[in-house]
């Protein structure tokens, strides 16, 4: 069905469903294997990326990918105020970054801002997650854009630092204006879904195809509610999709149906 | 495992007689010089009571009231003049306040006239060589001289000094003697009221007064540093007290502790936390002795432990004094003359016969189990009220200005009836009600015989209820728990274990007050009995948890809150740590709750905007977080008393409008909070069993239960009825565990994990109190008729191994526990210093912690707190567990060509309760799906 829904070229509909054929769309996959497809293709001012189910966007013809709010060292942020969160969010976060990475072997890795929890968190990173970094970044570009929690970033973390980045029709920075062909971060989006007394909330991409708010990528990082008024600045609700990282594949769903 | 406390020498003892002893004689008719009858000592053999007991003056006043002390009010005398602890259980309505009191009373009045010839029990408070004829004001003089506690001079350098008061500017002050412990705030205001009568009318110079969440910081500061005689307080202020500098002090000279309503407070993470408490005050004062107060209980040696130190090693009770039995109750089983229900709990068809119970009565109180069936109740109740009775609605719920009106209007006899739920289980006494209804399954016999004590509150009448089922399997529920009323047979739940997200609060709270050492810590801890078990290794890890997570990776040691000095004592690292404590103490986390407020309907009917409505608005109450997240905008639902229509969520507020719909689209959603108690499931299965027993069963019940086993089979007592069928398209497995709708749930989730596994293509499944219904694509009936599937495979207790471990790893219900040990523990703050954040501006999410955490230290003492709740709470492990051997060998199939008459009841359920096993993506796909539809149907116009 490309081109049926804005921004949607492809929705995957995964291929051991259909023996659940004609059964209650509630039930389909309960207990299926982990679908091999979990990803979707999205177009954003007429490029087109890979929105993975990781949370992280591929733009393909320019071997780029894009995550946003990593957040790191979010917890030993909390443990220097007396919340002792456990210690291993930059490790699971670093974990992470590091599948979609080899899952995409990227020339160039976009890091979209509050990268970092707070001014100093670069500098609490252990020695193990410090070199996990460096080998994520050997043989690529790495570009950190600065973002409201890391606004000033040293030279030693590896790669650049900038504010904003624009290639071609698309324009990288980390807060969102709503302009056209943005990718932007800072809001965390996140979309709830109630069916039957029953709610899911999930994070996700809000886009309507001419600028998308990455998902928050860090471990703790919590989410904003894309039918918050901060997301009524940017988008029109009856265009906003939400591409919700579900447990095993992603799901567009209109904003509009979301509570 | 129900004691019988029979008397041991009284002429009109009917040894071995089912119906409990009528003992509250007025004074007529009660020879107090005779041995006591209703006593039962476990250590100790009875001493002759008598009026000696009691001071000249009490007894004038018994005297003047034209009443007689009780018999278990002077043994309460006795125990304290022995210097004994003891557990006093009494039913309602038996002076049980007045009896935990009169020790005290008596004592602090004997400072004016003590007993001749018997000197009085010299504690830590240091006031030994008091004359007899010294007066109170001489005393106190001379207590200023010597503070009460020279031992804690040091302690005392922040707030002034007894002896730096200076002369008159306080009443005089003899140190505490008495501390009272309620469950509840109101409850602890009622009885400070009720003490003021006795104490005035025989002018004693006994001060006493309350302290809890709502006193003022001024009186809060006098009562530290002019303590009363008596203070009345709730376990949180308590421990809040120990917390403080003052903990030594204050509590130095205390001699005895009342703990009301016992058996309701150790049943929950409350009762860990006040023996914990308990356990510091036996230190601080090794004189005081312990009254507990409570209704009868299926065990009380076990609940008398927690009034006493536990020494190492083996189990010690206080002594026990039974107060004799009231009055047998009047329980009878509403006959309908309607059909009886095969599902659901709203008990329609029974209202007209509730609301000509209600007219027939002066005042009665109708119970039932959740919020939104007294919602559904006390609407359609109104609807019929013709004769305008003042029915008015109770629950945790509404605005407490609301409650306290009803409650109010209920004490000064101005209702006819209130409809309430749990929220009145407890609590102040009203005298005159006359009926108690109970509507919904009766849960459990313990429960169901303390809300009928709450009518009629003296002891020698008999308590009148009715009970209403509201579905057929309530039927045997309801008959059941009358059987079980009628032996007075308990089945309240055994003694907890302590839990490991208490004892961190607790730990760090102790540090918090004075520095300890871990060795000290660990014995005193011991003495709890929740905590009489408590291995060194989960003692040490939670103390390492306190003080910087506790966690393998040791990145945390520079921001640890609570630090080892020189000596090696423990203490507070900063004082933020001591402030946020304070600001967080406690073990009761709600649910998030969020306001209710009534505003104008929007004009867009699903608009969903918030900026379109008018804030402000008034406030109806609150509603579970967890409630309004499973309705989308425009859904109706009943809220105080009406239908209302869901507008907006804005933050923490609920935005609703009257709407003028006459039923709700989103029905009550729960059957009950409490699940049915192993006991009476027992008893039902027992019931069933029992064809002969069947007579006691209404006509439609009984031809229900023919019926079924002419279908297929009626379970016997020990066996579990597998059946399977064939039903449109789709196969069902139902079985009949009686073990409760959160078991019931947990076994659910293993099962359908296994049947999927068996390619039997499981869909999902439903359950009730009684019942388990899966669904699947697979021919059930085929797989286990051609040996592909075992049903003793499939209900393997192996289940509880690998199956549980990957699914716990992912259950919401897992999460929403670790979520509540997580607060409890101190990890995360309920209240922040400084900023009071709503629940719904939380920093992080609880979750994603989870996440983290059970991927990277799965044993973390956090994790283990969590599973161990999850053994009795929201998954109910344990008797999923002792179902599973209970059943071993004794599975019964019967493949069916349809629906067994047994089975109709839980398969109605399907659609109507939520469905459980259907996992996220399906539901976000749905709505995915319902996006494409949209964008095809676009096209199509």
């Amino acid at each position: 069905m490309p081109g049926l829904v804005p921004g949607i070229h492809e929705y995957s509909i995964p291929p051991s469903s259909s023996w659940m054929a004609g059964t209650s769309p509630a039930m389909t996959t309960m207990f299926a294997d982990p679908l091999p497809i979990n990803d979707c293709i999205v177009t954003i001012a007429g490029a087109t990326f890979v929105a993975d189910l990781a949370g992280a966007l591929y733009w393909e013809d320019e071997r780029l990918l894009v995550v946003s709010d990593l957040h790191l060292e979010k917890g030993s942020s909390f443990a220097m105020r007396g919340v002792l969160l456990p210690p291993y969010d930059t490790v699971a976060t670093l974990g992470r970054l590091g599948a979609v990475i080899t899952r995409f072997d990227p020339k160039t890795v976009i890091a979209l801002g509050d990268s970092f929890h707070d001014r100093d968190a670069h500098d609490r990173l252990s020695e193990t997650n410090r070199d996990i970094l460096v080998a994520l970044q050997t043989r690529r570009d790495w570009i950190w854009i600065a973002g409201n929690h890391d606004p000033a970033l040293p030279s030693n973390l590896g790669g650049s630092v900038a504010d904003e980045v624009a290639i071609g029709p698309i324009t990288f920075r980390h807060e969102p204006t709503g302009a056209r062909g943005e990718i932007a971060g800072h809001l965390h989006p996140k979309a709830r879904v109630s069916r039957r007394g029953r709610g899911v909330e999930r994070r996700c991409f809000a886009g309507d195809g001419m600028r998308v708010v990455m998902p928050a990528f860090g471990s703790y990082a919590g989410g904003l509610n894309i039918r918050d008024a901060a997301f009524a600045r940017l988008f029109r609700l009856d265009a906003l999709i939400a591409h919700v990282l579900g447990d095993h594949r992603l799901h567009a769903i209109a904003a509009s149906r979301c509570c | 495992m129900l004691r019988r406390f029979a008397p041991r020498n009284d002429g009109e003892g009917d040894l071995g007689s089912k119906t409990p002893q009528r003992s509250a004689r007025r004074c007529g008719d009660l020879d107090l010089r005779r041995p006591n009858a209703y006593l039962a000592g476990v250590s100790i053999a009875e001493p002759e009571l008598s009026l000696d007991l009691l001071p000249e003056r009490f007894q004038r006043w018994f005297a003047a009231r034209g009443w007689a002390p009780r018999d278990h009010q002077l043994a309460l005398l006795d125990k304290a003049r022995a210097n004994r602890s003891a557990l006093l259980i009494a039913p309602t309505g038996a002076g049980k306040t007045l009896a935990g009191f009169l020790p005290s009373l008596v004592e602090l009045s004997s400072n004016l006239s003590p007993p001749a010839g018997r000197g009085r029990l010299v504690g830590a408070a240091g006031k030994s060589g008091e004359g007899a004829d010294e007066s109170l004001l001489e005393q106190a003089a001379r207590s200023a001289e010597a503070p009460p506690h020279p031992a804690l001079q040091a302690a005392l350098a922040a707030p002034p000094s007894p002896r730096a008061r200076g002369e008159g500017r306080g009443p005089p002050s003899r140190g505490l003697h008495t501390l009272y412990i309620s469950p509840l705030k109101a409850l602890a205001v009622d009885i400070a009221r009720n003490l003021e009568a006795p104490i005035a009318q025989m002018k004693l110079p006994i001060r006493v007064e309350t302290r809890t969440g709502d006193t003022p910081v001024s009186r809060r500061a006098r009562q530290r540093k002019y303590p009363p005689d008596i203070l009345l307080t709730t376990p949180e202020q308590l421990a809040l007290l120990l917390a403080s500098d003052d903990g030594p002090y204050l509590f130095g000279s205390l001699k005895r502790i009342v703990l009301d309503e016992l058996h309701a407070l150790v049943t929950s993470k409350r009762g860990d936390l006040l023996s914990l408490d308990l356990a510091r005050l036996w230190r601080l004062a090794p004189q005081v002795r312990a009254i507990g107060l409570s209704a009868t209980v299926a065990d009380p040696d076990e609940l008398a432990r927690f009034l006493v130190p536990q020494p190492d090693g083996h189990a010690l009770s206080a002594d026990i004094v039974i107060a004799g039995g009231a009055a047998p109750p009047i329980v009878e089983m509403l006959d309908t003359k309607e059909r009886l229900p095969w599902a659901g709990h709203s008990a329609r068809h029974a209202l007209a016969e509730i609301y000509d119970l209600i007219k027939a009565n002066k005042t009665t109180l109708v119970f039932v189990n959740t919020r939104s069936q007294a919602e559904m109740l006390f609407q359609e109740l109104w609807r019929m009220n013709d004769d305008n009775l003042a029915i008015a609605l109770h629950h945790g719920s509404l605005d407490v200005g609301q409650r306290r009106k009803v409650e109010d209007a209920m004490a000064a006899g101005r209702l006819r009836a209130v409809v309430c739920t749990s929220s009145l289980d407890l609590g102040v006494d009203w005298g005159d009600v006359n009926l108690v209804v109970n509507v919904g399954a009766p849960k459990g016999s313990s429960r169901l015989m303390q809300r009928i004590g709450r009518a009629n509150h003296r002891i020698d009448e008999a308590s009148r209820a009715v009970l209403v089922p509201s579905n057929r399997f309530e039927v045997l529920e309801c008959v059941a728990a009358i059987d079980a009323v009628a032996e007075n047979a308990q089945d309240t739940p055994p003694q907890r274990k302590g839990a490991l997200d208490v004892l961190a609060q607790h730990i760090l709270g102790r540090a918090c007050g004075e520095p300890f050492f871990a060795d000290d810590l660990y014995a005193e801890v011991r003495s709890a009995a929740p905590y009489a078990d408590l291995s060194r290794a989960d003692f040490d890890d939670t103390l390492d948890f306190v003080a910087t997570g506790g966690y393998a990776l040791k990145s945390y040691e520079r921001f640890a809150r609570i630090k080892q000095d020189k000596q090696g004592k423990w203490r507070v690292a900063n004082p933020r740590v001591r402030q946020s404590y304070r600001l967080n103490v406690g073990t009761i986390v709600e649910e998030a709750m969020l306001k209710v407020k009534l505003v104008r309907a929007s004009r867009g009917a699903k608009s969903g905007s918030t900026g379109a409505i008018a804030r402000g608005g008034k406030m109806l109450g609150q509603i579970e977080e967890g409630f309004i997240e499973g309705l989308t905008l425009g859904d109706t639902f009943v809220f105080g008393g009406e239908v209302v229509r869901y507008e907006a969520l804005v933050e923490d507020q609920v935005y609703v409008s009257r709407a003028h719909d006459k039923d709700a689209r989103v029905p009550s959603y729960l059957g009950g909070k409490f699940p049915l108690s192993t006991y009476l499931a027992e008893r039902v299965r027992g019931l069933l069993a029992e064809p002969k027993s069947w007579r006691a069963l209404p006509d439609q019940v009984r031809e229900w239960l023919s019926l079924q086993s002419h279908a297929s089979r009626v379970p016997a007592k020990r066996e579990l009825v597998v059946e399977t069928f064939p039903r449109a398209n789709k196969y069902y497995l139902v079985c009949y565990p009686f073990e409760g709708r959160l078991a019931h749930q947990t076994l659910g989730m293993l099962l359908t994990r296994r049947l999927e596994r068996a390619r039997a293509r499981p869909l999902g499944f439903v359950a009730n109190e009684y019942a388990l219904a899966v669904w699947g694509l697979g021919d059930l009936s085929h797989m286990i008729r051609h040996g592909r599937l075992d049903l003793d495979a499939l209900f393997d207790p192996d289940m509880l191994g690998d199956d549980l471990e990957a699914w716990l790893a992912e259950s919401a219900l897992m999460k929403r526990t670790f979520r509540y040990c997580a607060i409890i523990s101190g990890l995360i703050a309920r209240r922040f210093a400084g900023e009071e954040k709503t629940k719904r501006q939380v920093l992080f999410s609880t979750d994603l912690v989870y996440d983290v955490l059970n991927k990277h230290q799965p044993d973390h003492v956090l994790l283990r707190a969590a599973r161990a709740d999850a053994a009795t709470g929201l998954l109910d492990l344990r008797r999923v567990g002792d179902m599973l051997a209970r059943i071993r060998g004794r599975i019964v199939h019967k493949e069916l060509d349809r629906v067994s008459p047994l089975a109709v009841p839980v398969m109605l359920e399907i659609g109507r309760e939520p469905v459980y096993g259907e996992a996220s993506d399906e539901l976000l796909a749905e709505a995915a799906d319902e996006l494409v539809r949209e964008a095809m149907e676009g096209r199509d116009s």
